[in-house]
């Protein structure tokens, strides 16, 4: 079974810059941790929502704005596609991810599959 | 007949699902199985009689009407190629024991990934064989409402590949709670006087307890649902709620206080000691004549301890004030932030009336009157008014 896991920053880039230098360590080594993980296909580094352009077509014109689709806080900061027998084992992966416990969030999609 | 037959189906639908869900890996295969083979029960038991292992019958005729179905829909060849395996593993299916999957099946209802309204439905509709009508009118919804949760919840369960089986140990815990919460909840919907969702949730206890023997807190739970429901008949007196110190014991099932006890001394036995076994504890007391308010106040206390909960401390001061007066009951409950609980305002109103403080006393009662919707329990606020009113003018 394939999941697409989006990871939500909220306020966790904040909080992790705050921590003492060991545990923003810690933070790196559990990111290195869960791309280890069996199963894990790490999507490419992403950068920030602040630099974000969203793309929208009215009429057949297109219009440009600056800034991610939802707002700051909420856009999404970074994903992983992940391969795993079930719902549980997903949510034990993404239990791992340092911004689910800096208070940001992972949202477990699974990946649409026909059969 | 009808009343036995009625006795089987309910005994035997949660058990026939779950082992065809087990086997299938699909709800709504195995759901639409199911009522075809109970279905043909109901038509052909009442003529031909009641076969010697109704069981056996049904889950058989269920998986046969399964097979029949998987061969007309030939595209879905994953499901058949399984079906195909499991006939040539004839042996546990031609068998008269089938296994039990029912408690594979809870855990996937109460799953914490489905919405906790998702979870109650899907758990009365499968485990408690309610039909989706039932379980709307029991939640007062309407049934398209109910039949679209279902839906989804089974959608998800099945895009998500949420997990058929009992959680692993580290998990089992947690998931625990969250089945025993799904229960507690509808036999407290059933509690305010729908009766027949605290007798769902009693037999849902029931199943538990029978499945999970070594678990404190499902032997808690049901202790608890036992206790609370023996003193049904005496809550209301003509449709009107009436309190514990009014209730007519006479009318207390006792034969129900007596298996409640039963419960809660095997759950004391396995050494539990967790909120559900606490509260059955204090249920028990409850029904106890007189009431020992000092040791229900210390069991309240630790609850408290346990779960943090300004609620459980409510329930703290209105066993202190039976110990210690009505004073040290307020002085309690005035520390507690809960403005907009009902029962707040009714416990302030009742220990200012048991001082004599009137006015405040009604303020209070409005208040709980305000947060409250029609029914007994507003009627009962009404008469509480009309009674400070009769002691010191128009309320």
């Amino acid at each position: 079974m394939k999941y697409v896991m989006l990871i939500y920053q909220g306020d966790a880039l904040e909080r992790q810059a705050a921590l003492p230098e060991d545990e923003q360590k810690q933070v790196y080594a559990d990111y290195q941790g869960v791309n280890e993980t069996p199963g894990v296909t790490s999507g490419p580094p992403m950068g920030l929502a602040e630099n974000a352009t969203t793309v929208r077509v009215e009429g057949g014109k297109t219009l440009t704005t600056d800034g991610p689709f939802v707002g700051m806080k909420e856009a999404v900061g970074g994903f992983f596609i992940l391969e795993a027998d079930d719902l549980d084992a997903a949510i034990e992966v993404a239990s791992r991810v340092p911004a689910a416990r800096y208070g940001g969030a992972v949202e477990i999609r699974p990946s649409e599959v026909y059969w | 007949m009808v009343a036995a037959l009625e006795r089987v189906f309910r005994e035997e639908w949660g058990r026939v699902l779950a082992t065809l869900i087990g086997f299938l890996g699909d709800f709504d295969l195995a759901e639409e199985a199911a009522q075809e083979a109970f279905a043909m029960a109901a038509d052909r038991w009442p003529r031909d009689g009641v076969p010697s292992n109704p069981h056996a019958w049904l889950m058989r005729t269920a998986r046969n009407r399964a097979t029949d179905r998987i061969r007309r829909e030939r595209t879905l060849t994953t499901k058949y190629a399984l079906l195909v395996a499991g006939n040539s593993a004839e042996v546990p299916m031609q068998a008269t024991t089938f296994p039990d999957e029912r408690l594979e099946l809870i855990f996937t209802c109460c799953h914490p990934a489905l919405a906790v309204e998702a979870q109650v439905a899907l758990t009365l509709r499968t485990l408690g064989g309610l039909s989706t009508d039932e379980i709307a009118r029991a939640f007062l919804v309407p049934e398209g409402t109910m039949a679209q949760r279902l839906v989804r919840a089974k959608r998800k369960i099945k895009a998500a590949r949420i997990p058929f089986r009992v959680p692993p140990a580290h998990l089992l815990c947690e998931r625990l709670d969250a089945v025993l919460a799904v229960v507690y909840l509808i036999f407290n919907e059933g509690y305010g006087g729908r009766d027949e969702l605290a007798a769902e949730g009693i037999w849902l206890g029931r199943a538990l307890a029978e499945l999970l023997p070594d678990e404190p807190e499902v032997h808690g739970l049901l202790a608890m649902m036992l206790l609370h429901d023996s003193r049904r008949e005496a809550r209301f007196g003509d449709g009107e709620l009436v309190l514990l110190g009014d209730q007519d014991r006479s009318r207390w099932n006792t034969e129900q206080i007596a298996a409640g006890r039963a419960e809660l001394d095997r759950a004391l036995a396995l050494g539990g000691r967790g909120p559900y076994v606490l509260q059955a504890a204090i249920a028990s007391l409850h029904a106890e004549m007189p009431c020992d308010w000092a040791q229900i106040a210390a069991l309240y206390g630790e609850l408290g301890r346990l779960t943090g909960s300004s609620v459980v401390e409510l329930n703290r001061a209105i066993a202190v004030a039976e110990t210690e007066g009505p004073e040290a009951g307020l002085r309690i409950v005035d520390q507690l932030g809960l403005d907009d609980f009902r029962y707040l305002h009714s416990t302030r109103g009742e220990l200012l009336r048991r001082l004599g403080r009137t006015d405040e006393a009604r303020a209070a009662y409005r208040r709980a009157r305000q947060l409250t919707d029609d029914g007994a329990e507003r009627r009962f606020l009404e008469r509480r008014l009309t009674e400070l009113a009769g002691a010191t003018g128009p309320g």
